[in-house]
């Protein structure tokens, strides 16, 4: 619960010592409720009221970061059950799950292909962002030996995942430097393992199989005795279950009211082909903050990561891709030049309707804040003005030889203008709607009789 | 106003209406079953604070015409009954188990074979005649063209409760009177918006067509192309919906394999760009992907092409009905 000014100053020791750089505790009140002060200014407050402040300062759920340097991973910190209500924030982290029981070969390509993935994509970069290595072998010497090859072959922060406390100890020694994530602590030996997280102050999973009141009891547990950086792994059974149980953890941690809830949530990816993308997928529409896929597969990677990308965009925000003009096929200077918005739907949309039709295109994508076309039209901000400026800044005035441009159907409006802000240019009217692109431009071209408009 | 999820699963006052698509001869059609969708009073597989009595169905999509522009991957499994729709109805049918059939009828439109309504009505009479499960009919897109064909397929489809799509803000008057007087069921679709879903519900229900023959089309994007804007208006609708707003609640349906098999992550050859991996298993999965996710924002519906990818969505669907 976020204090107000007022509950602040209650807990204010009320000296009114100016020490603070404020002239009352009251006043100090009122910046620390605006987050325009610290707390660490005020010399005389008390523990009892620190702690209440702190609670009351710290997120519902807690942001803890995975590996170190520029590849490190921050997960939760989650605000809202519904992405709609303010944003995602922490993207769910994808790892892909090697184990030390496999062939060199098949690890090394393995690896290879988890780390070489690289995709630019709506102007951001997908790439996976951990790896797991999991130990299946009950041999110490042979996971920590997996853990060196992945560390030498692979820059991603790590999750180390084992039941068997020498062998966690072991890939600690290895790998406990580079603050890895470590995924061991089960019911039957959970403070054996708490304490090795707390020895490397590494992050640390909590699993209990007994449903999710006894998962956080656990997490209590192991909070107390020092470990700080937690994420809780409910054994769902099945897809349904594991919505249950990740929307009440969830709910439970936004509410406050739940000890032991507050931390982010962590599933595995269970099962080859589909089964395994299903699963993953379920987890990042609904709250996973990291998702261990079990049998990766390189197919798997562009869909997942989209849709991740997908269900962390803020919604509030209109996606935007940058203004400029984008060659759509084997475009030349003499191929048809067409014009819209730069929100990323408008121009997903259109520039894959172009593609669809064949006929390599050149696409001037204006600068309207990222709002669609009409929305753009209506608010002025993409009209014949516009269009022009953006024509003639982008120096399509002399090397357009056939001087035509498309429009979009719904400006059909300002074709008129347009041909007087451009001298000499011919103004053609294109569909209203993007799927209908492919039969437009297919009939401009047989009435022109030619390949290119 | 924020809904409040934890108030909310303590009343279950409101709920999803109960939509039937096909009639059996009970209730004057000839169809083997009925099915039935929505009438759940909680969030998409709450099972645990609320009742959820229908699962969510997939259609099989099938086209009046041989659908020249369907992606290579997702028209191959058809590839043998691609020009021939009863073939292909009753093959998904018989061989894979369809439950519902969403008749496409592109070959209506001006700019393609620009097949009359009559020819229409012919082909959905044949079907219906060959064919036992419940049908979607769904026109070439909003216009005259569409009232026309979407009148006559209704008149020939009379008293089987089939589908009709759809209904837009523009034309909804000619396809609601059509699903009215042959006592079909009708899909409202809007462009992505909470408001104009709710506007269009409206119109619809001023007309005195009943709310439980209304399924909501909210517009879908394909993963990647607009999906996070479906999902969030979904979401959106189904929780106002639950919160009492009697004009918001209908079921979903989710038009998922036209926008999926289009897009170009399902169609770029892995020799274009290796790292996107094995491009069949790649665009099945686009289409599991956004299927699922759908899914999880409540679809009642999903109309869908791939058979790899229906079966992969039929089983998260068994495993999201289990009771929790």
């Amino acid at each position: 619960m976020k204090l107000t000014g007022l509950q602040i100053f209650k807990l204010l020791p009320n000296k009114n010592c100016k020490e603070c750089g404020s002239q009352t505790c009251l006043a100090f009140a009122m910046k620390l409720a605006a987050k325009q002060a610290k707390l660490d200014a005020c010399p005389y407050v008390s523990d009892e009221a620190r702690e209440k402040l702190g609670a009351a300062a710290a997120p519902p759920i807690r942001l803890v970061s995975i590996g170190t340097g520029d590849r490190a991973v921050s997960i939760g910190e989650e605000l809202v059950m519904f992405r709609h209500e303010k944003t995602f924030f922490h993207k769910t982290a994808l790892a892909a799950q090697v184990d030390d029981a496999m062939e060199r070969d098949e690890l090394l390509s393995r690896l290879q292909l988890a780390c070489s993935f690289l995709v630019e994509r709506a102007g951001e970069r997908l790439a996976l962002d951990l790896i797991a290595v999991k130990e299946t072998s009950g041999a110490p010497e042979r996971f920590a030996e997996t853990i060196r090859t992945v560390q030498e072959k692979c820059p991603l922060p790590l999750v180390l995942i084992s039941r068997n406390a020498l062998c966690i100890s072991a890939g600690l020694d290895v790998a406990g430097s580079s603050r890895p994530l470590l995924w061991g602590a089960e019911i039957a030996h959970a403070d054996e393992v708490a304490a090795l997280a707390k020895r490397f102050s590494v992050p640390l999973v909590v699993e209990g199989p007994g449903g999710i009141d006894e998962l956080t009891a656990l997490a209590c547990r192991v909070e107390q005795s020092g470990v700080e950086d937690i994420l809780l792994a409910p054994m769902s059974d099945g897809a349904a279950t594991r919505l249950r149980d990740f929307t009440l953890l969830r709910r439970r941690a936004l509410s406050r009211s739940f000890p032991g809830t507050g931390f982010p949530l962590i599933m595995s990816a269970r099962g080859s082909g589909y089964e395994g993308a299903v699963a993953a997928a379920g987890g990042i529409c609904k709250y996973a903050s990291v998702i261990v896929i079990e049998e990766p597969a390189l197919w798997e990677y562009l869909p997942l990561l989209t849709l991740r990308q997908n269900i962390y965009t803020d919604p509030q925000k209109p996606l935007q891709v940058d203004p400029g003009i984008y060659r759509i096929g084997e475009a030349a200077e003499d191929s048809p030049l067409l014009v819209t918005t730069n929100f990323s739907l408008t121009y997903f949309m259109v520039s894959t309707e172009i593609e669809a039709s064949e006929i390599p295109s050149r696409l001037l994508v204006t600068d309207a804040e990222g709002q669609s076309v009409l929305t753009a039209w209506a608010a002025g901000k993409f009209n014949a003005e516009v269009i022009a400026k953006a024509v003639t800044a982008h120096g399509l005035t002399t090397s357009v030889p056939h001087r035509r441009i498309i429009i979009p159907g719904y400006v059909a409006m300002i074709s008129g203008d347009l041909e007087d802000k451009l001298p000499g240019w011919n103004v053609m009217v294109g569909p209203q709607e993007s799927a209908d692109i492919p039969a437009y431009m297919k009939d401009v071209c047989k009435k022109r009789g030619q390949a290119t408009l | 106003m924020p809904y409040n999820y934890m108030e909310i699963q303590k009343k279950s006052t409101s709920h999803i209406h109960a939509v039937r698509i096909g009639n059996t001869p009970v209730d004057g059609g000839t169809r083997a079953f009925s099915l039935e969708i929505g009438g759940q009073n909680c969030l998409p597989f709450h099972h645990f604070e609320g009742t959820y009595p229908n699962r969510p169905i997939v259609a099989w999509e099938v086209t009046d015409v041989r659908p020249h522009d369907w992606c290579d991957t997702a028209a191959e499994p058809y590839l043998d009954v691609l020009d021939e729709p009863i073939a292909w109805a009753r093959s998904v049918v018989e061989r894979r188990g369809a439950r519902l059939i969403c008749l496409t009828l592109r070959g209506t439109h001006p700019d393609r074979e620009n097949r009359s309504g009559a020819e229409a009505a012919e082909l959905v009479t044949r079907l219906l005649r060959e064919v036992n499960v419940p049908l979607i009919i769904k026109g070439a897109g909003p216009g005259e063209k569409q009232n026309q064909v979407l009148s006559a397929c209704a008149e020939a489809a009379q008293g089987e409760r089939c589908l009709l799509a759809s209904a837009v803000e523009e034309h909804y008057k000619t396809p609601v009177a059509s699903a009215m007087a042959y006592g079909h069921a009708v899909i409202a679709e809007t462009p992505i918006d909470v408001n104009l879903c709710k506007q269009l519900n409206i119109l619809i229900s001023d007309l005195h067509f009943p709310p439980d023959r209304i399924v909501i089309d909210p517009l879908t994007g394909g993963l990647g192309y607009g999906m996070e804007y479906t999902y969030s208006v979904m979401e959106r609708i189904r929780l106002q919906a639950l919160d009492g707003d009697a004009m918001m609640q209908m079921p979903f349906i989710c038009f998922v394999g036209q926008e999926v098999w289009k897009v170009k992550e399902v169609k770029v050859p892995e020799e274009k760009e290796p790292l996107w991996g094995d491009r069949k298993k790649r665009g099945i999965l686009w289409e599991i992907a956004t299927a699922a996710s759908l899914l999880y924002a409540g679809a009642d519906i999903l109309v869908m092409r791939h058979p790899d990818a229906i079966a992969a969505v039929e089983k998260t669907i068994d495993e999201l009905m289990v009771k929790t």
